[in-house]
């Protein structure tokens, strides 16, 4: 009786929130009024657009609608000799992890959506893997984060450490300015900084340099004064900086770096993880020329599809836009969606999961291809950061490189892997 | 010695921030009792007008007086922080005086609608509307009596509205068309980029004193001797005490006790602004920069004792002294020969976010011996 009653009450609310939704977002109807469609499918798009991940998220959010827009105006999705027109619903995940839970089970439930291309943080996505285990729902995911996981019902479109900081790391103690010098890892205090940092440590080791510090700033701190005279206590003849800050805490970080002297032509240098062309704009540049970061897509690759890749999106939202590495994922992960569709013949979740595995597709960033572990293999590029705010790549690895779902450097989850194309191995299996 | 120094600084440079940024709530919280949870937004909102500021002086015309910024910014930020705080008081806290709680969650829900106001509103159109606001209110006040007064009083008033949401629709058009950057809603952080005498920092006997840290301490002690010139020597000022310390009795003796809470939220919220003219130069401007503030605030208000301006400045550079001493380890450099159980201890606490967990505990502890905080208030308000 209780029960029947909160449901048909959360049945309410629910269909409130669809109506509001409706009337905000009136859809996903794309101008380009193609008749030559025989149906259509809906997908959900679940990102912050309010709290604090909005800046970040939106970014996906555009990108992903410019994938399917692209998608729609070459003729759709094609199943069963039907052509369909790919249709969205975008969902406020507004930077509230439960909230990314409770929308994809809306998405899920109530507007059966075959997809969703979703999240940011980890924390969201620890928050919504339960929702799509239970339902045997699919989520793509396109962040790079800190790996030591591997669902069946994800689909991980960013790097793994070892397909972003591993090779990082590798480079700042063989072929930095700051090459043998000693590293001090700094990070926003959440999981993942600190598995980063630990799987960074254990590396550094195994190179046989050494870590002379770490430090992490309470999510939401921006007093990062006491961080500085620590690094400035423990590299007093400068070296090298590994940065997992997040966000604003980047700007003060950087900003005041610069005023303490912290700068490159002193010695130190700053390998970040989470900045990207988006960020060094918002950060501004003066403060960022001359330290590093590594990602798979940099804005600056010098080849016809990323500067397409650019163009396009800077012509749909405006000159003064940038796509960043996350913008690539998320726009491979709608088109990698796709070619599972049509390679499956069909939107079911469980043939299109087998269908992704092995699919290539010719991103940006050069050819990436879904592996069995549900990562993607990647290429992995080292950058200096310019006056004008672009990377200028200094290394990149020859071909793409395999993800590592579980890392090889944390003792943890050393010697372990994942292979979802045999049931005998599954989500983590002794090698 | 060096050490010393170098640590005293930080502390110092760490206790300016908090000061400014509480300095305000000071006022608020610790005079009118009023827990403002939108103490954190009014602060955001001086930063963006730092921003807003800034881009104007970035237009060609005022390109040769840009180093100039902040000096226009500061009173600017002033206006519009204390502008939106006296509207706040007027509509919302005003009616809610005695309700603590109930004042609480309706500040905490204004707050919260500042901050999507930020994002979904293009700067130029709310830079438009916060003109047409300081006008409107100003209005009124600025013409002569007469003009008031008589039959068509209705018209003139109505007028000078007219005129002030013209004036916000011009300023709103007018930034839009020239600063193509606020012409639009965005939701992620902007910049504030300080001028090039604003960066970097001094170098002075092996040490490095970063200057925008400087100009804060600089904002911060001229802000505390204006604001304590002002409540203990101004009629204003003094005014202000009296209500405070007996509002009946105030009220009996003549003082309007309205005006009184109008121009004490006002100018609380207006040293909100002033801070976010300071915290622009350390990091980002979001809209959510005022809530990494605000427990810090309410931390250095209520240790140094609620209603003491001098409580909240020694509470303040304590927390500053504190948090970098235990933070950055200095407690190990100081004192090497430590016995070794005592030094993991030390060293475990030898991080940011365990100096915070560390910090606030003392605190708790503190508040235990001395609950009113270090300096209690004592007087008839305090016994009755």
């Amino acid at each position: 009786m209780n029960v029947s009653f909160s449901k048909r009450l959360v049945a309410g609310f629910a269909a409130t929130a669809v109506g509001v939704s409706i009337t905000a977002c009136g859809g996903g109807s794309d101008k380009t009024a193609n008749t030559d469609f025989d149906d259509t499918v809906t997908v959900g798009i679940l990102h912050s657009l309010s709290g604090t991940m909005a800046i970040s998220e939106s970014t996906l959010v555009d990108t992903e609608k410019m994938a399917i827009e692209e998608i729609n105006a070459a003729g759709g999705v094609e199943v069963d000799g039907k052509k369909y027109k790919i249709d969205y619903i975008v969902e406020d995940g507004a930077s509230d992890w439960p909230t990314f839970a409770e929308k994809s089970k809306k998405l899920i439930d109530q507007d059966s959506v075959p997809v969703v291309f979703g999240g940011w943080t980890s924390a969201s996505r620890k928050a919504m893997l339960p929702v799509y285990e239970s339902k045997n729902a699919f989520l793509y995911y396109p962040i790079q984060y800190e790996g030591q996981e591997c669902s069946n019902n994800i689909f991980y479109t960013g790097a793994t450490p070892n397909q972003q900081s591993e090779p990082a790391t590798k480079f700042m103690f063989e072929k930095s300015p700051a090459a043998g010098k000693p590293f001090f890892l700094v990070g926003s205090d959440y999981v993942f900084p600190r598995t980063s940092n630990t799987i960074t440590k254990e590396q550094v080791k195994a190179l046989g340099g050494k870590v002379v510090g770490e430090d992490y700033l309470p999510l939401g701190n921006t007093e990062v004064a006491p961080i500085i005279a620590k690094i400035k206590k423990a590299l007093p003849d400068g070296g090298v900086i590994i940065n997992t800050l997040n966000g604003d805490q980047n700007v003060a970080f950087f900003k005041q770096i610069q005023d303490a002297g912290l700068t490159p032509e002193n010695g130190y240098y700053v390998m970040s993880y989470s900045i990207a062309e988006e960020e060094i704009s918002t950060i501004g540049p003066e403060f960022l020329e001359g330290h590093y970061g590594a990602w798979n897509y940099m804005m600056s690759i010098d080849t016809p599809a990323s500067k397409k890749f650019a163009k396009d999106f800077k012509a749909k939202y405006g000159d003064d836009r940038q796509v960043a590495d996350p913008q690539e994922s998320a726009y491979n992960m709608v088109y990698l969606w796709k070619a599972a569709v049509e390679k499956a013949n069909s939107f079911d979740d469980d043939k299109v999961r087998e269908a992704l595995i092995g699919i290539e597709f010719d991103a940006p960033q050069g050819p990436v291809k879904v592996m069995p572990n549900h990562h993607l293999s990647q290429t992995v590029r080292i950058g200096k950061i310019t006056k004008d705010g672009q990377f200028e790549i200094l290394e990149e690895t020859n071909g793409p490189v395999a993800p590592q779902a579980w890392n090889q450097f944390e003792p943890s989850s050393k010697g372990y892997a994942c292979d979802w194309t045999d049931a005998n191995k599954g989500e983590k299996y002794k090698l | 010695m060096q050490l010393l120094l170098e640590s005293l600084f930080n502390g110092v440079a760490i206790g300016s921030v908090l000061l400014v940024a509480a300095l305000g709530l000071a006022i608020v919280f610790g005079l009118m009792g009023v827990i403002n949870l939108a103490h954190g937004e009014l602060i955001m909102l001086g930063a963006y007008t730092t921003y807003v500021v800034q881009l104007i002086f970035k237009l060609p015309a005022l390109q040769p007086v840009y180093n100039a910024y902040v000096l226009v910014a500061i009173p600017l930020a002033f206006i519009v922080s204390g502008v939106v705080g006296i509207l706040l008081e007027r509509t919302v806290i005003r009616r809610l005086y005695g309700n603590p709680l109930e004042t609480l969650l309706a500040t905490w829900g204004v707050s919260l609608i500042l901050q999507q106001f930020v994002r979904s509103v293009p700067l130029a159109y709310a830079a438009g509307l916060v003109l047409a606001l300081v006008l409107g209110f100003s209005l009124p006040i600025i013409l002569p009596d007469k003009l008031l007064e008589g039959p068509r009083a209705r018209l003139v008033r109505a007028g000078s509205w007219l005129v002030s949401a013209l004036a916000g629709v011009l300023l709103a058009g007018g930034l839009a068309s020239q600063i193509s950057r606020i012409a639009r809603a965005t939701s992620r952080n902007v910049d504030v980029t300080a001028p090039k005498w604003m960066r970097g920092g001094i170098e002075l006997s092996g040490m490095t004193f970063p200057v925008p840290r400087l100009v804060i301490i600089v904002i911060t002690i001229l802000a505390v001797l204006g604001i304590t010139w002002f409540l203990n020597r101004s009629v204003w000022g003094m005014r202000i005490r009296a209500v405070t310390q007996n509002r009946s009795m105030s009220d009996c003796l003549g003082i309007s006790t309205d005006t009184v809470d109008v121009l004490t939220f006002g100018i609380g919220s207006g040293l909100a602004g002033i801070a976010g003219v300071a915290v622009s130069l350390l990091g980002s401007v979001g809209p959510n920069v005022g809530t990494s503030y605000i427990v810090g605030c309410f931390m250095v208000v209520v240790l140094g004792g609620v209603g003491n301006l001098f409580g909240t400045v020694l509470a303040s550079f304590a927390i500053g002294v504190l948090t970098d001493l235990i933070g950055a380890g200095r407690l190990l450099s100081i004192w090497p020969s430590m016995p070794a159980p005592l030094a993991s201890v030390v060293d475990f606490f030898a991080t940011t976010s365990m100096a915070q967990v560390m910090v606030f505990a003392l605190i708790v502890v503190f508040l235990q011996f001395r609950p009113a905080g270090l300096f209690p208030q004592r007087g008839r308000m305090v016994e009755a």
